[in-house]
């Protein structure tokens, strides 16, 4: 399988105190285990079980997933900045790795 | 792989048992999720809102925006789903608003139900009807 590639939409600058959209998405199978191959045999769950978002150390959003979130997970949500500074995106696999991204922003 | 008759007939037979079974122990572990996130507290309405379409194409995406102002922690549960829970989510101080946006699969026509935590403890909860043509979750 490809190597699940994340995607980030943030804005360039924002101002202070005032909330904006993030937009995420990122490539994944999100196999449910529920689903059987053609000879019958369960196919084992694989699936991206948290994400989290941080913005310089502080929490934006803490998201705990399960099977019945669609493959390649989409998640939009709002967060509001008070400085320039750099938010994390973290992506937690059942096989244990996580898949991180970054993006700088600025004050308007 | 091929299968003789009889074979064949047993699996039918089967797997017509297994959907006997199955909707009363979905709907039991929907209420214990409700009492485990609640921790038996009685949910008011108001306050939260699901935005859902009427009717889903296809139960393997379906968009789903939940908008709960002043919520510290979100459950988002697909009532009809072989395990119904879908994401819990938790706001934190550089939050924007206390709104969330995915994309969630649904294994048939069912409730939606979305139930939140409050910043002064209580909990409202909202449902919505999803008409799916086709279902999600391998169906």
């Amino acid at each position: 399988m490809a190597a699940s590639k994340p995607r980030v939409k943030v804005p360039g600058s924002a101002k202070a105190g005032e909330a904006f959209t993030i937009k995420t998405l990122i490539s994944h199978p999100m196999e449910s285990g529920l689903r059987k191959d053609k000879q019958g045999n369960p196919i084992p769950r694989k699936i991206i079980n948290r994400f989290t978002c941080d913005f310089n150390g502080t929490n934006v959003i803490d998201m705990e997933m399960h099977g019945a979130v669609s493959a390649n997970p989409y998640i939009e949500f709002d967060a509001v900045i008070d400085a320039a500074g750099e938010f994390t995106f973290n992506w937690y696999d059942d096989d244990g790795s996580v898949y991180t991204a970054s993006k700088a922003i600025k004050l308007a | 792989m091929t299968y003789t008759r009889r074979e064949t007939l047993v699996l039918g037979a089967s797997s017509i048992a297994m959907l006997a079974v199955a909707p009363a122990a979905f709907a039991a572990t929907t209420d214990e999720e409700i009492a485990a996130f609640t921790g038996g507290a009685a949910a008011g309405e108001g306050g939260i809102e699901i935005g859902a379409p009427e009717i889903a194409e296809n139960g393997n995406v379906v968009p789903v925006e939940v908008t709960a102002p002043g919520a510290e922690e979100i459950m988002l549960l697909a009532t009809g789903n072989p395990s119904p829970t879908v994401c819990k989510v938790k706001f934190g101080p550089a939050a924007g608003s206390q709104r969330v946006s995915t994309r969630i699969r649904l294994a048939k026509t069912q409730d939606v139900l979305a139930m939140a935590r409050m910043g002064d403890g209580s909990f409202v909860q909202a449902t919505r009807t999803v008409k799916v043509t086709i279902g999600g979750c391998g169906g």
